[in-house]
């Protein structure tokens, strides 16, 4: 019993330090509730032992929303091999979701879009940087901050015209003469990023 | 209750989510100029090696192979 000491000194201090680590959340009543009324109910019913640590414990708070709209977008945009845009701060970004063009201000509603292959503009002050995007998700967050991420993101100028053209005849001849679903499935995805990459080039 | 959205065309051929982005990355990275368009491909590139097993053994080592996709 002795030997349990020094573990319940340490546990009692983390855990009561657990407690006090996020204090100046703005969500901080709707998370404590939750994580309170269980401690709660384990003191009663067994008032000599520590309350377990709930996950909530284990985790990062969400940042808060801030109260007043900041003045600039925060960007992060990463492949599988490399982060293109890390926590850039630009004015504004207009992702291609599959319901459209996008555009997405600081302050924007917390979203979560689908991308489909299509020219990710990022635009700070005068500047605009394209990317053409092969696919992927835009997560927007409430403390605007967006997160997109995407399979391939290429400078527009990286893309050849002559190898855009030849591949999208090469795929409408593929969709005419598909014959079974999946051919046709994926001559329709060639037809699309290939149009994609057309407009992108003309656009 | 009935379906919440109409499925995409890849999803009821049968393709999931994951082929179908790597297929538009894939088509994407072959439509690049010439050196981004190497580098695209070669940094794709998968090396595995497969071996077939008999009798608790594998048959003589596999093939060396180095397939994108």
């Amino acid at each position: 019993m002795l030997r349990q000491a020094p573990r319940f000194l340490l546990s009692r201090a983390s855990a009561a330090a657990m407690r006090w680590s996020h204090p100046f959340s703005t969500d901080l009543p709707a998370e404590a509730a939750g994580d309170s009324k269980f401690i709660d109910a384990w003191k009663k019913s067994i008032p000599n032992m520590d309350p377990p640590k709930t996950p909530s414990a284990y985790m990062a708070t969400r940042p808060p929303t801030p109260s007043t709209i900041p003045s600039k977008l925060t960007v992060n945009l990463v492949l599988p091999y490399d982060s293109v845009l890390s926590a850039k701060e630009v004015d504004m970004v207009i992702v291609p979701a599959t319901t459209g063009q996008m555009g997405v201000l600081p302050g924007h509603v917390a979203t979560i879009a689908e991308l489909k292959p299509g020219i990710l503009s990022v635009h700070e002050g005068n500047d605009t940087t394209k990317y053409f995007l092969s696919g992927g998700f835009a997560f927007v967050h409430a403390n605007s901050v967006a997160d997109i991420i995407a399979i391939e993101a290429t400078p527009v100028d990286h893309i050849d015209p002559n190898l855009v053209q030849k591949g999208l005849a090469e795929f409408q001849q593929k969709l005419s003469s598909a014959s079974t679903d999946i051919e046709k499935a994926e001559a329709q995805i060639g037809v699309d990023v290939h149009s994609a990459l057309n407009a992108a080039l003309t656009g | 209750m009935a379906s919440n959205a109409a499925v995409p065309f890849w999803r009821a051929a049968g393709m999931t989510y994951i082929t179908y982005s790597n297929l538009c990355a894939n088509l994407v990275r072959q439509c690049l100029k010439e050196p981004h368009r190497s580098e695209a491909l070669n940094r794709e590139k998968v090396h595995f090696s497969i071996s077939k097993w008999a009798e608790g053994k594998p048959k003589k080592p596999s093939r060396f192979l180095c397939s994108f996709l």
